[in-house]
């Protein structure tokens, strides 16, 4: 056995948020990511005895979303026999005729490389979220992530607002200390 | 005038957009005064728009809930 060891009774508070958001950037469908990060913590369960302990638990459980995350495109694509790829270069029906201008890459296009950039923004806060109390974890995420209003967190959660953004501030303030090395530049 | 604790709270009330007309003049003036709470602001400022750039998802509590379930049974 190597140095990790796997704890599935806290798996989803610690990893779900995280599986989530690459399933959801690859598939771009909530309810099937949801399926997949389930699956991905069953076929985790099942081939526990298999878990070397040489990657971290995180790591192991990525691995096991990215075969499930191919494994999805493979059987959509088999369902439909073939993959229709419908190319059309004259998008617009106004613009009629060849236009080079159309057909060319942009060089001054950044849009892929922001794409990029916010994949690795987002792992980055999820990593620096994880790292906070439980508690404030739920709050920052419920209030930012999910945009849920003050009085509603405050009744699910039993707290008053004043408790809430204590915990928002710290929440916040740790975040920004985290986060200050990667991404800030002020 | 405010405290600089009063302001960091403003701060983080105006991040979603709950403070008020008058709270947020009191904020504006004292970042006006107070270079720490300034500072501490636009930073702020900028976790809060890299959030929203990063557009992060989450599952819900519901849902959380549901899967744990699952887990547990599949452990027993």
């Amino acid at each position: 056995m190597g140095i990790h060891q796997l704890n599935p009774n806290k798996w989803i508070d610690l990893y779900a948020d995280y599986l989530f958001n690459y399933a959801v950037s690859r598939i771009s469908d909530a309810e099937i990511a949801k399926d997949l990060v389930q699956e991905t913590f069953f076929a985790g369960l099942k081939s526990a005895k298999n878990y070397k302990g040489d990657a971290a638990e995180r790591t192991w459980l990525i691995a096991i979303l990215k075969r499930k995350v191919i494994d999805h495109y493979r059987k959509i694509n088999s369902n439909k026999g073939k993959a229709e790829v419908r190319m059309n270069y004259s998008a617009g029906s106004d613009s009629e005729g060849d236009w080079l201008e159309e057909q060319v890459a942009d060089p001054f296009s950044n849009l892929e490389n922001s794409a990029i950039e916010n994949e690795e923004l987002g792992s980055a806060i999820q990593n620096c979220l994880s790292k906070l109390p439980k508690k404030q974890n739920l709050v920052f995420t419920m209030k930012t992530i999910q945009g849920i209003n003050t009085e509603d967190i405050c009744n699910e959660l039993d707290i008053n607002p004043s408790n809430l953004w204590v915990m928002i501030h710290r929440a916040r303030t740790s975040l920004m200390d985290c986060l200050n090395q990667n991404w800030f530049q002020i | 005038m405010i405290s600089c604790d009063k302001a960091a709270h403003l701060c983080n009330k105006s991040q979603y957009k709950e403070a008020t007309f008058i709270e947020k003049l009191q904020l504006k003036f004292h970042l006006l005064i107070c270079k720490v709470c300034s500072v501490h602001s636009a930073k702020n400022s900028k976790l809060t728009s890299l959030c929203k750039q990063a557009k992060l998802h989450s599952l819900s509590k519901k849902d959380k809930a549901e899967m744990k379930k699952l887990i547990d049974k599949n452990i027993t």
